[in-house]
């Protein structure tokens, strides 16, 4: 037998193969267009910073959802909620994502997103049905191209697979834009639909806000993974992480991962890192599981302020633009308040109108016995 | 008229909806290339291309929750589960989503999903391949739930399944797949909500579905023997419930047993004795009855004959059904 020697086998082996795992594979650090106080940080080859007047557009969008989730999460103390789970802290993650978007694409929303919606446009009455408690959904979701708020974790994830594959398969270039949370990655549905929009490249870009905790549990308790964003390459799905405090790297990144689903690329990944400042509800004591000195560090990455600072530096917004945007919210929330102020009249013969498309024989019964009882109770008052 | 099989039929019913309607898709587990591991969709890739009918990855919450949204892009999907017990990973889809979505969007959005599910037993099958699942699926508001027990009926209902503007579970019986009956399709049979009388009779009724009907015939076959003519009603779709057929020949026969394979506590066939009872009260000349599976998990192979409901069973059940004016021996209190 003869050895080759020792140099020459290592000379003679081919290069290495490129590994195809790397392009999927997220950033190892997190995005950042701005540092915490807002000043820009050094150009981004893959992620332009988006023109000034969306920024500015953001900004607005922004300023009016905080304002809507202080005032939703004032209508829980007055009763006129049934439960608000709060987004504050995260508005940059909310509206970010819908000025992403066209006004043609889906957003699959969970419980979180009220502010998102209201960014989209959605009456915010309407969004808040739900919360109220006068319907499960209370926009039309067909004409608004927003999946009804989902509250089982993670099934929204395969919809938006389904859904984008069902838009792609009839010629239509619509990408759909599921929200979740670090908890709900957990979850076997958020696993499968990734899965599934990566076999059948459905343009979806799943979007992760990981705001540090699922209820009361930390992401410790979620994942040993690096970071949820690498999630995505187990998948062959490519994925991002980004400060989901910097509005302007949001914006950056979910414009890439759009863009990378409507050009037919399949799903894209993007883990954002933020906190939500208020507990999980109205209804949770967030004192039982994290420290205000916690909290406290993540007030100085506000992402409002940050985007202010960032736009005012610029020169793109000033004390007159600032004080415009702050009555149009005040106006928004005073509007909202008034509107939430009555309760809303309910027919309790509506629950049988959407089971079927028509009422099996037994609801109709039941529903003739409701009329009745609701008959009785008229005369009874009257 | 042609001898055919309920699988052919119901091959022939799907490929008939995909060729009258291009929203219709076909997808799951090996239903592709294969034609799925009863055949069921045989031949369909091949004839409608693998964008109509194809493989998907092996996750059922995933094959349910992708046709919803599918399904909300416009599209007819008809989904296959592999067997009764795989369904289950896909139940909160079903329960949650498929069940719901019109409801919660005030008609809005809907579900026009067909979940086809190869179930019961009878065939020796291991292990969680046999359940009779029905009952989950029919304790659902929203969705309705169909099981055919004739080939024409196969083809039918499957057709109006996919035709239908709801949510429908479509529970094909394993054991009958390869049955097979004189049958010209296309056949249209009685719609959705509608049972109907197999077999006439004046002494009792016999209520059954899906699997269960062929025994429940066996049965009124045999009690001719012990001088008992008994009529038979196949429910066909458990929901919508046909209360009225199946009252109307109680209140004939005065006397009723429901047969069914699922195990019967808080079963199928608890509702409708309830039902039954609700309504013929004042005809009823003994309680009403179940033959159901005994209330055990779906035992092994070359156990589940003791667990089937049998003729003997049934022609047991009649024979109790205080033909001589004593009551149950059983319910008499010592
Ligand atoms: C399938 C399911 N299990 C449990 C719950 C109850 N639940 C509601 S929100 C929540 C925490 C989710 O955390 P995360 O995904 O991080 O989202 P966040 O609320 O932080 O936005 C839990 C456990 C649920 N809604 N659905
Ligand atoms: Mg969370």
């Amino acid at each position: 037998m003869t050895t080759t020697p020792r140099a020459v086998r290592r000379n003679s082996r081919p290069a290495a193969p490129p590994d195809p795992a790397r392009p999927l594979l997220p950033a190892s650090e997190q995005i950042r267009l701005l540092d915490p106080a807002g000043a820009p940080l050094p150009v981004h080859p893959d992620y332009p910073a988006p023109p000034v007047e969306v920024l500015v557009e953001l900004y607005r969008r922004m300023v009016l959802g905080r304002r809507f989730d202080l005032q939703a999460t004032a209508l829980t103390k007055q009763g006129r909620l049934a439960v608000y789970p709060s987004a504050r802290g995260q508005e940059a993650c909310q509206v970010g994502a819908i000025l992403a978007l066209r006004d043609d694409d889906w957003v699959f929303p969970t419980y979180r997103e009220s502010m998102a919606l209201t960014a989209r446009g959605i009456d915010p009455v309407e969004v808040l049905t739900l919360l109220r408690g006068d319907w499960h959904c209370g926009y039309d979701p067909a004409v608004r191209r927003t999946a009804p708020q989902c509250t089982p974790l993670a099934t929204q994830c395969v919809h938006a697979a389904g859904l984008a594959h069902g838009e792609a398969y009839q010629g239509r270039d619509t990408v759909a834009l599921a929200f979740l949370g670090d908890g709900a990655t957990s979850e076997g549905d958020f696993h499968e639909g990734v899965n599934f929009a990566a076999v059948f490249k459905a343009p979806v870009v799943y979007f992760v806000q990981n705001n540090q905790y699922a209820i009361s549990v930390p992401l410790s308790r979620q994942t040993a993974a690096p970071s949820l964003a690498y999630k995505g390459v187990g998948y062959g799905v490519p994925s991002e992480q980004v400060d989901g405090n910097d509005p302007v790297a949001v914006l950056a990144v979910l414009n890439r991962a759009v863009a990378h689903a409507r050009a037919g690329h399949g799903p894209f990944l993007v883990e954002a890192h933020t906190y939500r400042m208020e507990p999980h509800t109205n209804a949770d004591d967030a004192a039982r599981y994290r420290d205000a000195d916690e909290v406290a560090s993540w007030q100085d990455r506000d992402p409002v302020v940050r985007l202010e600072t960032y736009l005012r530096d610029r020169g793109a917004l000033d004390d007159t633009t600032v004080a415009r945007v702050a009555a149009q919210a005040e106006e928004y929330a005073a509007d909202l308040r008034e509107r939430m102020h009555d309760k809303p009249t309910v027919d309790p013969l509506t629950l049988f109108d959407h089971v079927y498309a028509e009422p099996t024989p037994q609801l109709v019964e039941q529903r003739a016995q409701v009329r009745a009882e609701l008959a009785a109770d008229q005369e009874g008052a009257g | 008229m042609a001898s055919m099989t309920m699988a052919k039929a119901l091959n022939t019913a799907l490929a008939d909806a995909m060729l009258d309607d291009d929203r219709v898709v076909v997808f799951g587990e090996d239903v592709g290339q294969l034609g799925g591991v009863f055949r069921i969709t045989d031949g369909l890739a091949a004839r409608f291309g693998d964008k109509r009918c194809f493989d998907t990855p092996l996750a059922e919450a995933g094959i349910v929750g992708f046709a919803v949204g599918l399904a909300m892009s416009g599209l007819r999907p008809v989904v296959e589960m592999q067997f009764d017990a795989f369904g289950y990973p896909a139940f909160e889809q079903i329960a949650s989503h498929v069940a719901k979505l019109r409801n919660r969007t005030r008609g809005a959005l809907t579900a026009p999903i067909v979940i086809r599910i190869p179930y019961a037993g009878g065939i020796g099958g291991v292990e969680h391949h046999c359940d009779s699942s029905e009952a989950y699926y029919a304790h659902t508001p929203g969705l309705k739930v169909v099981t055919p027990a004739t080939v024409a009926d196969a083809y039918s209902l499957l057709r109006s399944a996919i035709d239908d503007p709801d949510p429908v579970v479509f529970l094909e019986p394993k054991k009958l797949y390869f049955a097979s009956a004189e049958t010209q399709l296309p056949a249209r049979t009685e719609p959705f909500g509608r049972a109907v009388v197999r077999h006439q009779g004046t002494d009792a009724t016999l209520v059954a579905y899906g699997p269960a009907v062929p025994v429940a015939l066996a049965a009124a076959e045999a009690a001719q023997a012990e001088g008992w003519n008994l009529e038979v009603v196949d429910v066909r779709t458990i929901v919508p419930f046909d209360d009225d057929t199946i009252a109307a020949s109680v209140r004939k026969t005065g006397r009723c047993v429901v047969v069914h394979e699922a195990q019967g506590f808080a079963g199928v066939g608890a509702e409708i004795a309830a039902r039954v009872q609700e309504r013929c009260f004042h005809s009823l000349h003994a309680p009403v009855l179940r033959v159901a599976g005994l209330d055990i998990p779906y035992p092994a192979p070359m156990l589940e004959h003791t667990h089937l409901p049998s003729v003997d069973r049934v022609l047991d059940a009649v024979a109790r059904l205080q033909w001589d004016d004593q009551p149950d021996e059983r319910w008499v209190a010592a």
